[in-house]
C-alpha cells in the first residue's frame, strides 16, 4: 500500500498542476519549491493548460507491476505549451497514428490500481486533441 | 399533480458529455451467443477502454460543462453524481471529481443511485440546492459503464456514457427550467444485489408497467401543469433503452419523429443508462436555437421518471467553440470484436 504518496501527488497528477516562478517566469512540472532555473524560492502552483507536443514515444509490451494488463501501450515525452517536459501515457490512439511533434491534450485516466482490493490511481495521460485548434 | 418549481429561476449554465470511442457491434453479440447475424435492439454500444470508469468519464463531462460555463470553479457548492457502476462500493466518485476539477474544498459531494434515473436525480437536487439560494453553482452528472450478463438479453444494449451539468442563475444560462416532475413506484422492473456482478430483470415486466407507465405519466402530467403541449416544444428527449421504447413513448404523448431526432443516441452507442436521456439533451443543446422548448424525461428502473421543462435562451449561441459536440463523442467509433470487448470489460479471467 502507498496509499500516503498518491494523496501528496494527487493536484499535480489530477489537474496537471505545476509552478511558475514569480522572479523569472520559468514553470516548472512537477512542481518544485524552487525554480529550477534561477533558484528563487518564490514559486506559485499554476494548473496547466493540458496542450502540448510529442516530442519522444515508444511502445510498452510487457508493463511493471501494475501496468501490465494495459499493455502494450504507448508512452510518450509530451512538451508541454508552457514549456515542461512530462513523461506519461498516451491513450485514445493507435501506435501507428502516432508521430513526433504531432498535437496532444491531456486527459485524466485510471492509471493502475492496487490490487483488487487497493485503492484506483487516477491521473493524467494525453491524447490527440477531440477539437482541433 | 403539481410541477416542483424553485423559489428562483435556475437554469443549465454549463454541460458537458462524455462517450468513449470504442463500439461493439450488435452482430456481435449475436454471432457468438446464437450464432446468427440477426444483431439486436441497437446498431452498436459504446464501451470504455481499460483505463476508463465513470469517475473519468466524469471528470471529461464536467471539464467541459466548467468551460461552457465559464465559472471558477471553485464557485462550484455541490459536485453530485449519479450511477449504478461507481468504481467504489465505498468512497465517492464525487469527491474525486470534485478534487480533479478545482472545485475542493468548499463544496458538498456525494453519490446518487437510481438505476436510469440517478442522473436526473442530480439535476433535481442541483435546482434544488441553488433554487434555494443555498449556493451559485451546482454541479450534477449522470454517467454509466453498464454490463449485461454475457449472452443476457441487456449485453446488446448496456453502454456507456453521460453528461453533466452546471445548474445556476437563470439570468446566466442557457436553458432556464420551467418546471419539472417526478414519478415514482416500488416496482421490481430491474435490480442488482450487492456482491451481485451482473443485474436482474423482470422479462416481460419492463414494459409496460415499469418504462411506458412511468415515462408517460410524468411526461403528461408535467406538460398538463404547465400548460404546455407536445406542440409547444421543439426537441423532446427520453430515456432510450433502445430506439422503440423512446420512440413509442414519445408518440402517445404526441411528439412526432422530427422532435425526437437531435436527441436520440440509442442506434449509435447503446443505454447509457444514468447518462441517456441527458447525453440526450446536451446533442440537443448544442444545435438548439433561442427560444426553443426541451421535454427531458427520464426512466429509472425501480422504478421512476424525472421530467424537465426548458426554455433556450439567447446565450446559447455565446458559447465557447472549442469544446467537444456530443456528436464528435458518438461519431468518433472504434469498432471491436466480441474477443477485444471481452478483454476491454475485464470479462477474460487473467489470473
Ligand atoms: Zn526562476
Amino acid at each position: 500500500m502507498e496509499v500516503p504518496r498518491h494523496w501528496r501527488t494527487q493536484s499535480a497528477r489530477y489537474a496537471l498542476e505545476g509552478t511558475v516562478c514569480q522572479r523569472c517566469g520559468e514553470t516548472s512540472f512537477p512542481p518544485r519549491d524552487l525554480c529550477s532555473r534561477c533558484g528563487s524560492g518564490e514559486v506559485i502552483a499554476k494548473r496547466l493548460s493540458g496542450r502540448g507536443e510529442i516530442y519522444s514515444y515508444s511502445t510498452v509490451f510487457q508493463g511493471p507491476n501494475g501496468f501490465a494488463e494495459y499493455a502494450p501501450y504507448l508512452v510518450a515525452l509530451v512538451r508541454l505549451a508552457e514549456g515542461p517536459l512530462v513523461a506519461a501515457q498516451l491513450t485514445d490512439v493507435d501506435p501507428d497514428a502516432v508521430q513526433i511533434g504531432m498535437p496532444v491534450e491531456m486527459v485524466t485516466r485510471r492509471l493502475r490500481e492496487d490490487g483488487p482490493k487497493g485503492i484506483v490511481v487516477y491521473g493524467y495521460k494525453f491524447r490527440p486533441p477531440l477539437v482541433a485548434g | 399533480m403539481k410541477a416542483m418549481k424553485p423559489s428562483r429561476d435556475v437554469g443549465v449554465v454549463g454541460y458537458g458529455a462524455y462517450v468513449p470511442r470504442f463500439r461493439l457491434p450488435s452482430t456481435e453479440v449475436s454471432r457468438v451467443w446464437s450464432g446468427t447475424a440477426a444483431g439486436g435492439p441497437v446498431a452498436a454500444k459504446s464501451v470504455p477502454g481499460l483505463d476508463e470508469d465513470v469517475v473519468t468519464m466524469s471528470v471529461e463531462a464536467v471539464r467541459s460543462a466548467v468551460r461552457r460555463a465559464r465559472i471558477d470553479p471553485a464557485a462550484i457548492g455541490a459536485v453530485w453524481v449519479g450511477s449504478e457502476s461507481h468504481p467504489y462500493a465505498v468512497k465517492p466518485t464525487g469527491t474525486i471529481v470534485a478534487e480533479a476539477i478545482g472545485a475542493v474544498p468548499a463544496t458538498l459531494a456525494a453519490d446518487l443511485e437510481f438505476a436510469c434515473k440517478a442522473g436526473t436525480e442530480a439535476i433535481e437536487a442541483a435546482i434544488g440546492l441553488v433554487g434555494s439560494g443555498m449556493t451559485d453553482y451546482a454541479v450534477a452528472v449522470g454517467m454509466d459503464t453498464a454490463q449485461g450478463r454475457p449472452g443476457d438479453a441487456l449485453e446488446y444494449t448496456a453502454g456507456a456514457g453521460g453528461a453533466a451539468f452546471v445548474i445556476g442563475p437563470a439570468a446566466e444560462s442557457v436553458a432556464i427550467l420551467e418546471g419539472s416532475l417526478s414519478y415514482v413506484t416500488d416496482t421490481p422492473d430491474f435490480w442488482r444485489r450487492q456482491y451481485a456482478l451482473y443485474p436482474e430483470h423482470g422479462a416481460r415486466f419492463t414494459g409496460v408497467p415499469a418504462y411506458f407507465k412511468h415515462v408517460g405519466a410524468a411526461g403528461r402530467a408535467l406538460m398538463d401543469a404547465l400548460g404546455t403541449t407536445a406542440a409547444d416544444y421543439a426537441h423532446a428527449v427520453f430515456h432510450q433503452p433502445n430506439t422503440k421504447f423512446p420512440t413509442k413513448a414519445a408518440k402517445d404523448l404526441g411528439f412526432s419523429a422530427a422532435q425526437l431526432r437531435l436527441g436520440m443516441l440509442a442506434n449509435e452507442i447503446g443505454n447509457t443508462y444514468a447518462g441517456a436521456a441527458i447525453l440526450g439533451f446536451t446533442a440537443i443543446l448544442d444545435e438548439a436555437k433561442p427560444g426553443d422548448r426541451v421535454l427531458v424525461v427520464s426512466f429509472g428502473s425501480g422504478a421512476g421518471s424525472d421530467a424537465l421543462s426548458f426554455r433556450v435562451t439567447e446565450r446559447i449561441t455565446e458559447l465557447p467553440r472549442d469544446i467537444p459536440a456530443t456528436r464528435t463523442y458518438v461519431a468518433r467509433a472504434v469498432p471491436l470484436d466480441y474477443a477485444l470487448y471481452a478483454r476491454n470489460r475485464r470479462k477474460i479471467m487473467v489470473e
